[in-house]
Order: C-alpha cells, then structure tokens, then sequence
C-alpha cells in the first residue's frame, strides 16, 4: 500500500517534479517511512564514489604538465633531477616494490604462525591476551616505528644483522656492499613489522571458519597436530590467507613516514638489500613542500597517480581472491 | 579551575584588545628567532597580533603571490620569474643570518679537521672516498686519519640548507656545478638521505665515518664535531656566529636590491657558506596592515637583534641593519 502510495504522488520542488530523480536513484521502492533514511544511505553511497572519482579526476588534472611532457616514459627512465627539471619514476617503483616484496616474504610466515598459535595452541583466555597485543602493533603510529627504525633497528642491522649475512650468504650479490645500517633491508624489516597484524587477525578469522567437525577428523584419521594444521586447516583456507597477505600488501606499499626514516633516499637502483634506495611515497613526503617549479611537482602528483593505480590493483587483486574464497566455501555446503 | 581561569583571561584578553591580525608565512628556518621577536613585541604591542607560519621558504613565497598573507618569508631570495608573478614588487629585507656547518664523525680523530671548497665537493661528488685521501691528509697535517670509508649523509627532503650548501660547492667547484648544480633537492651523486637537520646528525652522531651537512644553529645546540672550512682569504674559519655575520660584513652599497648571496664571502674572518633568510614586503600602499609589519621590523632590526646569538643565529652587522631601517622610512 505505502509503495503505492510513494509510485502516485507527485513530488514536487518549486514546481520541478523530482519522480525521475528519486525514481533513478531507486527511492521510490522504498515505504514512506524509509524515505529520509534511504536517501541518507544513498547520499553517503554516492559521496564515496563521488569524493574517489573527484580524487582521480583532480590528480590527472595536477600531473598533467608531467603526463604531457614525460608520457609514458616517465615509467621507465630512473632519472630523477630537480636540478634540471627531468624526471622519471622507475627508481622509486623499483624500491616499492621491492621493500613491500621483502615485507610480505618476512611477515607472512610469521604471521600465519602467529593466528595458528593463537588459534589452536593457546589456551582460549592467552589466546585473546596475545592478539590483543598483536592487534595493537597496528595502531602504534608509523613514525614511531620510524624513530624506533632509525635508533635501535638500524644500529642492529648495521651491526649485527649485515655482517650475519655478509659472513654466510656473502656471495649473493643481494648482500654485497657495505652496510650503514639504514637502507632496503632496514625499510623492509620495518615494514614487515607493521603489517604483521593485518594479516595475523584476517588469517585468524580464516582460520576460525575452519569447521571443528574437520579438524577433529584429521586428528582422528592419525594425523598429528602438526599434520592437522596443515591439513585441516591451512590447506583448505590457503585463498583466504593469500588475502589476507594481499591486503598487508596493499598497506605496505603506501606506508609513507616510517619508510623515508629509514630507507636512505637515495633515487638508484642497485642490486644490495644494504644500499639506499627510496619509494614512490618517501619522495613524495620528502620533496613535495619545497618543490618550487610546476614541472617538479607534478611529476610527484603523477607518481602519486601511479601508486594510487598499483595500490588499486592489488586491492581488487585480494578482493577477487577473498570473493573466490567465499564462493568456493559456499558451494561445498 | 586555575586553568579555566588562565584560558578565560587569556580568552578575555585578546577579545579585549581588537588587535590588528597580521598574517605572514615562510621559512622555517627562523622560525624559532621570529617566534621569539613575535612573542616579546607581542608583549609591548598590544594593539598588533602577529602570526607566522613556518610553512617552508618555497609556501612562503606562494602565498605571497596569491595574496593570501600579508608577508612572506624566504631564506632563498626570490627568482625573478617568481617576482614577475607577484602584483607588486617585493622588497628583501634580511633579518639574520644563517649558515650551513660540515660536521663529521671519523674514528680517533679529536681535532677539528680542516677542509678547503674542493676538497669538499669532491667528497660530496663521491671522487674522494677514503679518510685519508692524500687531499684530505694534505690540510691536515699531523693528524692521523683512518683508512675507512667516508659515507656522505645528506638532506633527503626539500630545504633552504641543501640550497645554500649546493650555492656553495658551485661556487668552490666547477665540477660539481656541471654534474650536480644548484638547489633545494638534488640529484646527489653519492650518499645516504635524512629527514630534516635531526635525521642527519642522529646519522652522523650514530655512524663512525660520516660526513653531513646541518644548519648552524643546529650543530651548536648539539655540539656537534665541525669541520674548519678555508675561505676566499685563506684562512680556515670555524662556524659560530661572529664569522658568520662577518660574511655579511663585506657589503656597503645598499642602494639596489638585497637578493645577494654571501657564500663564499671574501673578508678574513668570514665563514664561507653563510646565508641571509629574508623577509618579503610587497612595496603596496594598498595594504594598511603593512605600516605594522614595517613597526615590527623597525624593531626587530634594532632591539629585537640583541637577542638572536642567545638562540644560535648571528645578527645583522650593524651598517646593514641600519641601512634597511632607513630603506623601511621609504
């Protein structure tokens, strides 16, 4: 009766009739009583897309100068020379990637690890002491993972860490050249810290999805715990993890502060884990406030734009893992 | 209830007072000199409420030209391309000066080291890399240098510091001016970058080895090892704050503008790589407020410089200082 009601009248606003506007923007299937709260959810909705698609639209616009006169080129060339008005992206690609890489290769284990502890080893009430701490990693600020990075991090890899590896694994061209203590590993070994417990409590609340009754038939075909575990649990939610490790990812790379603290900002591209480098969002928390010519900073916007593209791809890269997850768990039921 | 008094004072107070707002904006790098003036004026000018952001020489200089402050303030004087934009043309009138120190941390070695401008650039270039290269051993006679690496530690954001230092090595040093050049950001040849003048000497302070350049007043509130530097005369001068204002010292025609640039200061005593930081009147009669900011300065160029040394910054020489104060009467 009440949808009826809505479909007949005609709303109007000084004298404009609004029936295809709340017709397009689906208010007419809603009861009267709905009518504001509807139209609130719908105004938030369409808020978000608005202020993300406004977002790109101003970051294109800003970069433009840089687009035009690089192109794609800008991709490719390491050169990066404020001095003389040229500049290219690829050195700080390069550390990106290859700093959040390390991250996710260090704190996915450790991770994984630290939801199977917590889920299956410890008793329930440690249990939910110990994620307590794991989940306040993550609202420690990052630049006091950069200062902690810079003071005590930094001097251990220098002193302690770089020469262990030197010693052993010397002959790897990844470990070669001296090492000042800050630089990739440092960057790396920090980022990997702070994305620790995005993907220990996604990968706890998969494993949780685990049926007991699976569980309790590993062990009782004769499999060990250890076996169990692999079995029973971590097998059958392995896309949920990848996930979950896609999303600490995702947070890896735009981590700005602690990074620039601790990375040597130095825009090359060398082989050792021990030398310098930088990443697209240290350059830009770097240089951005005291760039002063038009080409300079719209070169930092387009890198800007570019992280943005990358952070955005992987993103959707998780979301269609974690989707195909659900979906593959729903049809077995 | 005592700090809801204090608020409520402080609160009644300035409604009390209507004070003229002045806004300015700029450098950060005399911030902590131009807080001070601020506050003391503040104190015996009831009627003026100044406010300055340390947004950074580069904002300053933006601001200005969009009018949206009613001075700026710079350690870079303005490029003219920057003076074409601005609706009226700006005055520099420098308020005090700055410098950049060299400072070190080698192995064993107590002594202040000595250095001359090209001995320095090429380890900043990366062509000297060995503590005791025959250059570096040669200024420094009777002291023993390790045989380790040198690490060069630089400014990895965008700075005031990093430009004055870079006029310098391309004034010293033509090899650097072809490969490297002038600017606030570089494309450095060699080395590690650190946030701000503290990442650099928490770098320097933790790496045996390293070689950085900080800001003056910097290095002497954190008694840091400074290197001697040789200037134009010959002679190698510590920085402190009398050798800098002596770099200033040279200068006796003020009739034109004040954009100049003092690294490498001829004079004896100078301190070759000093700099002016500046603040930018826009010449306007259109701004009201401008008589007050001119006030301000009247008396931050006369009484208000007795109190920069106490904070690491070095004063006016006494000739320039009058000088702007009669180019203020204009």
């Amino acid at each position: 009766m009440a949808v009826k009601a809505m479909k007949n009248k005609t709303s109007t606003f000084k004298g404009i009739n609004l029936n295809p506007l709340f017709s397009f923007l689906g208010l007419d299937k809603h009861g009267p009583k709905d009518f504001w709260f509807v139209l609130f959810m719908k105004s938030v909705a369409i808020f978000t897309i608005a202020s993300l698609t406004l977002f790109i639209v101003l970051m294109v616009l800003h970069s433009f100068p840089a687009i035009e006169e690089f192109g794609l080129n800008f991709i490719t060339s390491k050169k990066w020379n404020p001095v003389q008005d040229r500049f290219g992206a690829l050195a700080f690609i390069y550390g990106t990637s290859l700093t959040s890489f390390l991250a996710v290769l260090i704190a996915a284990p450790l991770s994984v690890g630290v939801a199977l502890f917590i889920n299956e080893i410890c008793s329930d009430k440690w249990g939910k002491f110990l994620s307590i701490f794991v989940e306040m990693i993550a609202a420690i600020p990052s630049i006091v993972f950069g200062l902690w990075a810079l003071f005590y991090l930094a001097p251990f890899v220098k002193d302690s860490l770089a020469p262990f590896l030197k010693t052993y694994l010397g002959f790897l061209p990844i470990f070669k050249g001296p090492s000042f203590g800050i630089g990739i590993l440092t960057a790396s070994l920090i980022l990997a810290v702070m994305i620790i417990p995005t993907i220990a409590s996604i990968s706890r609340e998969v494993f949780r999805s685990v049926p007991t009754i699976q569980k309790e038939a590993a062990l009782a075909l004769g499999a060990t715990r250890a076996e169990m575990m692999y079995m029973a649990i971590f097998k059958p939610s392995f896309s949920g993890v990848m996930g979950a490790i896609v999303l600490g990812l995702g947070r890896a790379l735009g981590e700005t502060m602690a990074v620039a603290m601790v990375i040597g900002n130095s825009a090359k591209i060398s082989a050792s884990l021990f030398s310098p480098g930088a990443t697209m969002a240290s350059i830009i928390a770097n240089e951005y406030a005291e760039a002063d010519s038009d080409l300079h900073l719209a070169s930092m916007i387009y890198i800007g734009l570019i992280l943005f593209m990358i952070t955005l791809i992987v993103n959707a890269l998780s979301r269609i893992i974690v989707w195909n997850f659900n979906r593959k768990k729903g049809m077995k039921k | 209830m005592k700090l809801l008094i204090t608020l409520l004072s402080v609160l009644s107070l300035q409604v009390a007072a209507g004070a003229i707002k002045i806004n300015g904006a700029g450098a950060s790098f005399p911030y902590p000199v131009y807080s001070k003036w601020i506050s003391e004026y503040g104190a015996k000018n009831k009627d003026v409420q100044i406010n300055y952001q340390s947004i950074g020489s580069g904002g300053g200089i933006r601001q200005l030209i969009s009018q949206t402050v009613d001075f700026g303030a710079s350690d870079a004087p303005m490029k003219d391309k920057e003076m074409k934009k601005a609706a009226w043309p700006v005055e520099h009138i420098p308020t005090v000066l700055g410098a950049v120190s060299v400072a070190h941390n080698v192995q064993g070695v107590s002594a202040a080291l000595k250095l001359d401008g090209s001995t320095l650039a090429n380890i900043f270039l990366g062509k000297i890399t060995k503590w005791n290269d025959p250059a570096i051993a040669a200024l420094n006679e009777g002291v023993t240098l390790p045989s380790t690496d040198i690490l060069v530690v630089h400014r990895a954001d965008g700075s005031g510091t990093t430009s004055v230092f870079s006029e310098y090595l391309s004034k010293v040093s033509s090899d650097w001016d072809d490969e490297v050049g002038v600017g606030k950001s570089l494309q450095w040849p060699t080395g590690i970058g650190a946030k701000g003048n503290e990442g650099v000497t928490a770098m320097i302070k933790q790496t045996t080895g390293t070689i950085g350049y900080v800001s003056l007043e910097f290095a002497l509130s954190n008694n840091i090892d400074t290197i001697m530097l040789k200037n134009k005369a010959g002679k190698f001068i510590s920085p402190t704050v009398e050798s800098v204002s002596a770099a200033a010292s040279h200068i006796t025609d003020f009739s034109g503008d004040m954009r100049v640039s003092i690294t490498d200061a001829p004079g004896k005593d100078a301190y070759p790589i000093s700099a002016f930081t500046f603040i930018l009147l826009p010449k306007t009669k259109e701004n009201p407020k401008l008589t007050h900011v001119k006030k301000f300065l009247n008396w931050a160029l006369t009484d208000g410089q007795k109190g920069v040394t106490a904070l690491n910054y070095a004063p006016l020489p006494t000739g320039l200082a009058q000088a702007m104060l009669d180019k203020l009467k204009e």
